[in-house]
Order: structure tokens, then sequence, then C-alpha cells
């Protein structure tokens, strides 16, 4: 076993050696270059284990590769809020493009978006799925160190995206650049998450799933379907990065969109809710709301999410039939989405007056409030009116960003304060008072990210469809640019607060994981927690 | 809901599981969501039925309606094409000077030439057509091909050096560094910075006016100044398309220049090249 290990991965480097002597582009050499590094690494470290005894198989829940999740979840987050706060800045002052082709907003905004959706938000569902699926199954994850294969795996993945971005290679699909190595990559690392975590719930104590469960295996199942069918493609050479697309015109624009909206349904609503499912029962110590109503809204919002992607493609090449059906999906799903909500707020029930206390929970709450507002945004500009005037302005970069920070953003954060502790084994947090700084700054950030967002994006719509009473144009695209240039410098502050909270955050996880501490647990939590 | 007084929640079962200390309350969903939800789909299937939906074999249900988008948006480019078809007519019909006789004229050739041209042209020429680096401003007197109006609209009929067009405007200036010396072309530099009132090196430029009329002055002029029917760019007015420093002087004797327009009458309609013919030629440099 020990000699295969070392053969497989003297392989690898030397595979890897050569792609990176023929390789045609910058991305691929350095990626290859990348990969065998990776390989010889792990070579040597097969090396230096040859003929020690294998380690003893540990026991109880298996919360390393959790810990190591949560450091990744944090550091790429602060990562990703950086890059988004600079390329909000490159919009208001083009300059700060630097004439470079690797800092520009072309390259650098799959950046910011990978990093937050896929870095961020992927490595907290990870991390948070591993937890919750060991206690709520009582089961230690299945396959040993294939949870630390998925870890790593989906590290390595997300440098070799990032840099590609950087260097230029690109599939120039949204939320799915990464060229066809890092697919295949992305896919084997995606398998082996699926069989941790399916291999725990098969080996589960408990008789039944918890609905947590529920939702995270049908995100990692929906994304694996996705991701495949979006990214069938054919590479120009072996040795290059770049790849041609399977499908073309409007049939790829309408694959790319069924994926790309059900990256926002599956990667972050479904997985979210998981998160939501665990951690706001746990936090309020209340059961949650309605059993019935965890059932009917994970399987309406599972059937429907899927088939609303058109309604990224309305009045265009795509046929009006097509259109319909992505409209009337994306109307149905509104109330499947609000159950979610409904189901997380009302458990609060009977323990509102810890909101007042609790600044974790508060956060939670905000997350769900901004959850609900924009689940009910989204159907509203899938309406074929609505969308004409929406369509291609910032209402929908405002709309994305309600969702992603306070939704996303703002669950995980609340989840990060309540694992941190219980991961390092700290009675409490090193400062309730930081939460509640990070909680006011991550909260008017959004606040003037997405108000900034609702005024230029529907002046812009206004500005572009104004015509004169013969019919004729007013505008030109020119005058909308300039004419939004204070608001961009508004959602620019927007993200400076809300990344500010974030490394507020870090450094409260960071004392807390050390052992600091600061002020002393509030009397009126204590009597609350009972 | 029913009538019977409301439960707390301590009345309700749980489920009976319990994970990691999770319960969940046995509780009916709540009849305004779930009445929602109805209504959502009932106004889904309404809709269904209504406009185009269901995938068939050969194309799709039409709906009740008969709504298509295509046809929406031809309606739509129809009502305002017969709302101004008169005026159209007449616009196609007035000779190009005497379009500014006519107000209504003046208000329609405006308006749809502005349009034009914030849509196609402001790209290279800038929204307030004031110009680029390579890119003439069209506000200004100073003209390559002539700024009257039947030049305008030769110029955006058939765009210059337009491969897709034979009657474009064509002339290409020769790259002088092939024939003279670096020396002369330094000369010639200087030489153009005196002309065109900048400050120049007197002893370099002294014996440059020979040069000048031997290479330069077939096209542009014995002193300078430039020639419609060539394109060729006036030198003496202090007016630069790519630049009246040293260097851009140097590079434009050296390498020439080979600025390309694209020509416009495949793709917009007659009445709208004379829309933005008058648009422009009435920004204040029209000759």
């Amino acid at each position: 076993m020990d000699v295969l290990k070392i053969v497989f991965f003297a392989f690898v480097a030397l595979i890897a050696a050569m792609a990176a002597s023929f390789g045609l582009d910058q991305a691929y050499i350095l990626h290859a270059l990348i990969i065998m590094a990776v390989a010889f690494y792990l070579f040597l470290r097969a090396v230096r284990q040859f003929g020690e005894p294998a380690p003893v198989v540990g026991t109880g829940y298996q919360d390393d590769v959790v810990r190591a999740g949560v450091i990744a979840t944090a550091f790429w987050g602060v990562v990703g809020f950086l890059v988004g706060v600079f390329i909000a800045f490159q919009l208001a002052f083009p300059a700060l493009n630097f004439d470079l082709p690797f800092t520009t907003f072309g390259r650098v905004r799959p950046l910011h978006t990978s990093a937050v959706i896929f870095a961020f938000g992927g490595n907290a569902l990870i991390a948070t799925s591993f937890y919750i699926v060991q206690r709520t199954c009582a089961a230690r994850l299945w396959g040993g160190n294939l949870s630390w294969f998925v870890f790593w795996g989906y590290q390595l993945f997300i440098v070799l995206a990032a840099t590609g971005y950087l260097l230029g290679a690109t599939q120039s699909k949204e939320y799915a650049e990464p060229e066809w190595y890092v697919d295949i990559w992305l896919t084997l690392v995606w398998v082996a998450y699926l069989a941790v975590f399916m291999g725990t719930i098969i080996k589960r104590k408990e008789p039944h799933i918890y609905v947590a469960n529920w939702f995270f295996l049908s995100f990692i199942v929906t994304v694996a379907m996705l991701h495949l069918v979006n990214n069938l493609s054919l590479p120009v050479s072996i040795y290059g990065s770049k790849s041609v697309q399977l499908f073309s015109g409007v049939q790829d624009a309408l694959t790319q969109w069924w994926y790309g909206h059900n990256a926002v349904g599956f990667f972050l609503t479904s997985g979210f809710l998981g998160m939501m499912y665990y951690f706001v029962p746990k936090q309020t110590g209340k059961p949650v709301f309605s059993y019935k109503l965890s059932i009917i809204h994970f399987w309406s919002l599972t059937f429907m999410y899927i088939w609303a992607g058109p309604h990224h493609l309305h009045y265009t090449a795509l046929p009006d039939w097509a259109q319909t059906l992505g409209m009337v999906f994306s109307l149905m799903l509104w109330m499947p989405s609000w159950g979610g909500m409904i189901n997380g707020l009302m458990t609060l029930n009977g323990a509102w007056d810890k909101l007042r206390t609790d600044p974790v929970l508060r956060m939670m709450v905000i997350s769900l409030a901004f959850y609900g507002m924009s689940t009910f945004e989204g159907p509203l500009m899938s309406i074929k009116v609505v969308n004409s005037l929406s369509h291609y302005t910032d209402w929908t970069i405002g709309h994305v960003h309600s969702g992603a920070l306070g939704w996303n953003g703002m669950i995980t954060f609340g989840a990060l304060y309540f694992l941190v502790p219980k991961l390092w084994h700290r009675e409490r947090l090193y400062s309730d008072t930081m939460v509640s700084w990070h909680f006011w700054l991550a909260t008017i950030g959004i606040v003037f990210y997405a108000a900034s967002m609702w005024v230029t994006g529907i002046m812009e719509g206004l500005m572009w469809r104004e015509v004169d009473a013969q019919g004729f144009l007013v505008n030109s695209f020119a005058d909308t640019v300039s004419a939004k240039f204070p608001m961009y410098v508004v959602r620019g502050l927007g993200g400076v607060m809300y990344l500010a909270g974030a490394i507020i955050m870090c450094v409260n996880l960071w004392l807390t994981a050390t052992g600091a501490r600061r002020d002393t647990p509030h009397a009126a939590m204590a009597i609350a927690a009972e | 809901m029913s009538k019977k007084h409301k439960m707390a929640d301590e009345d309700y079962p749980t489920t009976g599981h319990e994970w990691d200390g999770i319960r969940e309350y046995d509780k009916p969903m709540p009849r305004w969501w779930l009445w929602t939800f109805f209504a959502t789909i009932i106004f889904s299937l309404a809709y269904v039925i209504a406009y185009p939906a269901v995938p068939l074999i050969k194309g799709a249900t039409p709906g009740l309606l008969g709504y298509s988008s295509r046809a929406q948006l031809q309606r739509s480019l129809d009502s305002v094409a017969l709302e101004n078809a008169e005026i159209e007519q007449l616009l196609l019909a007035t000779p190009l000077e005497n379009i500014a006789k006519n107000p209504s004229l003046v208000r329609y050739a405006s308006a749809g030439g502005g349009a034009v041209f914030r849509t196609y042209c402001a790209q290279c020429h800038g929204a307030g057509a004031q110009g680029a680096t390579g890119y003439p401003n069209l506000q200004d007197d100073d003209w390559l091909w002539g700024g009257d109006l039947a030049a305008l609209e030769q110029t955006i009929q058939h765009g210059i050096r337009s491969d897709a067009d034979e009657d474009t405007r064509y002339s290409e200036m020769p790259k002088f560094g092939e024939f003279l010396e670096e020396a002369q072309i330094e000369q010639l530099v200087e030489y153009l910075r005196q002309i065109s009132g900048q400050d120049y090196l007197a002893e370099t430029s002294a014996n440059a006016e020979v040069l000048f009329a031997d290479n330069c002055a077939a096209c542009h002029g014995q002193n300078g100044e430039g020639n419609h029917e060539q394109g060729a760019p006036n030198l003496k007015d202090a007016l630069w398309l790519y630049g009246g420093d040293r260097d851009a002087l140097r590079h434009s004797i050296a390498n020439a220049r080979f600025g390309v327009m694209p020509a416009w009458n495949t793709r917009i309609t007659p009445a709208q090249i004379r829309q933005v013919t008058f648009y422009v030629h009435q920004l204040g440099g029209g000759e």
C-alpha cells in the first residue's frame, strides 16, 4: 500500500512536470507546476512515513477537518470581500484597473464571485455539513481521511480557479469559469464529498434523517449534476487550458442559466438552509416550528427551483414558451422559499427576548430577514414586465448581494460564532461586543449596498428605455455610466463596512480559539440559557 | 384555521424525534402560507394557458392571447414608424440643405440623428462628439474629408478606408520612415511644430521647407493647409488627431496613420443617415 502511494505520487509529479514543459499557455503551465509541487510534497511525505505503523483511527466525531474548514471559510471570506471592495471601486474609479491584464475588472470580477461563492460559501457548506451530519446522525464521518481529501482537494480547486482567472484562463461561463481540467478535478472532489456525506448518513444511529441533511444532500447531488452538464466541453489541446463548449448559441445560454440559477438555488439556498435548520434551533434552544412545513417546502423548493433558470433570458433568442415557464416557476417558488424563513423565524416563538442579549442569534435572524426579502425580490424580478426594466441593470447586482451578503454571509457568520467555541472547547466567545459591532457594520453595509444598487439600477433602466415623443433614444450608454458614479461610491463604502465587520469577526474568532477572554457573560444570557 | 382556541406552543406535540437536542413541533403549516402558495400555482396555470408555454413536438402551445415577444416588439416599432411616416417621407424628399428651413424637420432630424449618434457613433467619437485620439472631434470646424452636408453624408454612407464598401473614401499616407533619414524626419517634426505655432528648434527646422515641399505638399498643400479631396489633415491649425507632441508627430511621419470608419449605408436606413448627417452638421462645425 505504501509503495503504491509512493509510486502514484511520483507518477503524478512526473506527468505534471511533462505537462508543464509542453504547456501552451501561462495558466496551464502554472497549474501543472502547482500540481507537480503538491504531488512532490505528497511523495516526500509518503516516503518519510514509509514503514511507519498506520495511524490509529480516531473515534468520536471527526472535528479536525471541521476546524480546518472554519479557518478556510473565514480566510476566503475576507479575501473574497476584499476583492469585491476592490472591484467595486474599480467601477467608480477605472484608473484602479492599473492597465495591467491581471488587474482588469474582467479578470478580477470572476475572482471575486468564485472567492465568495465557492471559496467562502463552499468551505462554509463543507465544514458545517460535516459538523451537522455527524451530530444529527450520531456517527463519525464515513471514509476516514476521505474528508481530508475533500477539504484539501477543494482548496486546490480554489487555487487553480483563482490563478487561472488572473492569467486569463476562463470558459466565459458565469460562476463556471474554470477550464476543463479544473472542472474534472472538482468533479472528483465532489464525488468524494458525496461519498463522505452519504456514507455518514447510511451508518447513522438516529432512526430518522434530520431535515438539515435533506437540504445538504439535495445541494450536493444537484450541484454535481449541474456542474457536469454545464461544463461539457472539449479541450482544444491536452496541453492547453482552452476548451470549446459542446452547446452553442441559445442552447448554451439556457444550459448556462439552468446551471447559474440553480447554483443560486442549490448552493446558496438549499445548502445554507441546511445550515439554518441546525444552527437556529440550536441557538434558540427551541424545537423547529413545523415539521410538515419543512417537508412541503423542501420538496416544493427542490422541484421548482430547477425550472426557473430561463428567467435569466427574458426577451432574448430563447423561445417564448421557455421564458413563460421560467417566469411561472419562479413565481411559484416564492412560498417554498419563504417556508424556510418561516420555519427559522417561528422557531424563535417564545425566545424572541433572546434577541436582546444574544448577538449571534441576532445575526441568524437578520440573515433570515434578508433571505425573505431577496426570495421575494427574485420572483418579482422574474416577472417579464419587471424584468424588462431590471435586466442588465445594477438592480440585479443589488438583488444578488442582498441575498449573498445578507443571507449567506450572515448565516455563515452566525454558524462560525456558534462553531468556534465548540470546536476549540471554549466556554464562550472572546467578546460579544465585537459580535455586535460586526452585526451593525455588516447590516448597515448591506443597506448601503442594496439601496444604492436599487437607485442606480432603476435609474439606469429608466435611462436606457427613455425615448422622446417621436420614439428616439434620449441617452447614450456613457450618459448612464456617468450618472451612476455617486451610487458606485456609496456601494463601495457599503462593501468596506461589510469587510470591516468580517475582519472584526476574524479577530474575535482567533482570540476565542486561542483561549483569550474579555467581557463577562451577560447575566440575562445565563438565565435565558437555563 | 379552525375556530377553536389558539393553542400555545407547549400544547403542540413534537414529532417525537430528537437529533443532537433538536426537536420539531408537529404544527400545521400556516394557512396564509399555504393559500398564497396555491394562489401562485393557480396564477401560473392561468398564465400558462394564456401565453406560449408547453413545448410540443413542433413548436409550443401558442397560448390563448396569441402573444409573442417578437410580435410585441414589432408592434411597438410599427406604431412609431406609422406615427413618423409622414415626416420621414418629407425628410427623404427634402434636399439636405433645406432641412434647416423647416422647424418640424429640424426637430425630427436632430432628435433622430442624436439617437443614431448615441447608438452607433458615440463609441468612437464620444457621447458629446468630442472625439478622442485617432477619432476626430465633430464639434469643431476642422474636417478631414469636408464638413458640408454632402461631404458628411458621403462619409457616413461609405465610411473611410472601409473594406466593405467600394465607394469608400480612401487615401494612404506613405510610411516616410522607409524613405527618409531619421534626421530628415526630425527636421519635418520641428517644421510641423513651427507652422502649427508651437515651440520648435529653429536650427533643425531651418532647411525643412524643401523637404516638406518634396514629400508632404502634394497632399497636405504647399503651406500645410490640408486637402479634403484626399482626407489630408490641415497641419497648421494645431488641432491634432493623433497628437502634436514630438513623439506623436515622429510616429505619424515615420509609420503613417490609417484611420478607418465603417460604411453605414448597409447598417442603417437612408433616413437615419440623413438624420445623423444633419445632426453632426449642426453640432457646430458644419460648413
